[in-house]
């Protein structure tokens, strides 16, 4: 199989095309509502934690960032491996795992600023050393690299292998920082974070806001995904018709010239 | 393209040639010892200007030593690739057919050898500076750490420097890049180190355990540069 690109050898212009369709103009209400919705339980309507008071509230936002931050980089590194692999190799598998970082980047970077929001009030302190906190600051940094790559420039295939490499390169990299983390953290600190409070009872309409804020967010980053996958593809396109532009151009000045 | 990667003779006969290539051209330039090596001595020299204790250095000094070995990888990466792309080099290789394993593993081996000229210095000067010493024993645990230790950063660190290779703004990306991957050796290395040094009563025996991580990333991102240097290469 060729690693020609099918979908941006068409000739429509760049210009004619929108991101929107059917579909992801009603997922867009759907996600505007059930936002609002989320927001009224969150902050309004939800009860206040026995022992984290209104802070609690942070927590609406934060897991369902940070669940989708994961989400995106299981996404990323799954549309690699499928443009790595020689059978389903598709330009648009790595424009959905450029699309699925940049999504991934930007919430793990909304959930560490809630995160630690929320430990300054909680805990008392910003930041942690404990093992799963700065496995995320690893790969929010590791996410932010894989873009820079994404943004090295050459052909569509360039960017898309090199990327692709990278991506399960992260796969492998993201459990040994972990481990190692959790190894050096067991032997060099008295209390972990993450085991407190995990065995607390949650309140109902709490655990439900919870589910809400999870499942919108989860419809959100299907929306974003969308979109940005396919403005990526447009971006490709006009990257390729900037190079026939430049051909027509330059034929036409040699044309002129015969003449 | 996959006939010439079969044979394994040829793969380990390139990096045999590239390794020594590499160290040839070190000999003759002389980058490493010149400008590596007293850009490594300096910053040992700064860790002390800004700690300011003999205290807090000689606690410290197994992590300064590791901090100091990483930031002399990303200009030793650096160069090591600046050699490559100077000429378009490593895209002729490709092209006449030469495995890009084998090209991996001799730029691996030939960099994992200068770093250990390099930690090696940096442990004179630990002991020197900070007032570090080690006993035989933790000195075989230094010795098999260091081992351990420049060959996953010289694994990883080939893998990202041809990754970076060739394209704008490389010299940029490679920290940026290569600091997250290599946290793991930081941690390992530097907790090994200490229980060699003796540093705040830690027994030696509490260094091995360390040891086996670094085997581990090692033995992981050797294969996975083995596996995925080829394709970084053939854009």
């Amino acid at each position: 199989m060729t690693t020609t690109d099918t979908n941006t050898s068409t000739n429509s212009s760049p210009r004619d095309r929108v991101t929107g369709t059917p579909f992801t103009r009603g997922l867009g209400v759907v996600i505007l509502a059930g936002m609002t919705l989320l927001i009224i339980l969150g902050i309004f309507v939800s009860p206040a934690d026995v022992n984290q008071g209104e802070s609690v509230r942070i927590m609406y936002a934060h897991v369902p960032g940070a669940w989708l931050a994961y989400l995106a980089f299981v996404v990323t590194g799954i549309s690699s491996a499928a443009y790595l692999w020689k059978r389903t190799r598709s330009l648009t598998w790595d424009r959905i795992a450029g699309a699925s970082a940049e999504v991934g980047v930007l919430f793990m970077g909304i959930s560490l600023v809630t995160g630690s929001l929320w430990g300054r009030i909680t805990w008392g302190t910003y930041w942690t050393w404990d093992a799963r906190l700065t496995t995320t600051a690893f790969l929010f940094v590791t996410y932010i690299g894989y873009l820079a790559v994404r943004g090295l420039g050459g052909t569509h295939q360039q960017r898309a292998r090199r990327s692709a490499v990278l991506a399960l390169l992260a796969v492998l990299e993201i459990p040994l920082v972990h481990f190692s983390v959790q190894l050096w953290n067991t032997l060099h600190q008295e209390a972990s974070v993450a085991g407190r409070g995990t065995d607390v009872e949650m309140d109902g309409l709490m655990l439900f806001t919870l589910f809400l804020g999870v499942a919108v967010f989860t419809l959100m980053y299907v929306w974003l995904l969308l979109h940005r996958q396919r403005s990526l593809a447009l971006d490709d396109m006009l990257d390729d018709s900037g190079l026939d532009n430049a051909l027509t151009a330059r034929r036409a000045e040699a044309q002129g010239v015969a003449r | 393209m996959s006939k010439e990667l079969q044979g394994s003779a040829g793969v380990f006969a390139t990096a045999r040639l590239i390794s020594a290539k590499d160290l040839r051209v070190e000999r003759r330039s002389r980058v490493l010892l010149n400008q590596v090596l007293p850009f490594a001595l300096i910053v040992m020299v700064m860790f002390a200007f800004a700690l300011d204790s003999d205290a807090i250095l000689e606690r410290v000094a197994p992590g300064l030593v590791w901090l100091a070995t990483l930031f002399s990888v990303l200009v030793m990466v650096s160069r090591s690739f600046a050699v490559e792309t100077a000429d378009g080099a490593l895209d002729q290789l490709r092209s006449a057919g030469v495995p890009a394993t084998g090209i991996f593993i001799g730029k691996m081996l030939a960099l994992m050898a200068q770093l250990l000229v390099l930690v090696a210095l940096l442990v004179g000067a630990a002991v020197v500076l900070y007032r570090a010493s080690f006993s035989w024993e933790g000195g075989v645990l230094l010795v098999t750490t260091a081992i351990a230790a420049t060959c996953g950063l010289a694994a990883v660190g080939t893998l990202y420097g041809g990754l970076a290779a060739g394209a704008k703004g490389r010299e940029t990306l490679l920290p940026l890049l290569l600091l997250p991957v290599v946290a793991p050796v930081l941690i390992g290395a530097t907790r090994a180190t200490e229980s060699a040094f003796g540093t705040n009563g830690i027994a030696i025996s509490e260094g091995w355990p360390w040891l086996g991580l670094l085997v581990v990333f090692a033995v992981l991102f050797s294969v996975a540069g083995a596996v995925a240097f080829g394709p970084l290469l053939d854009d």
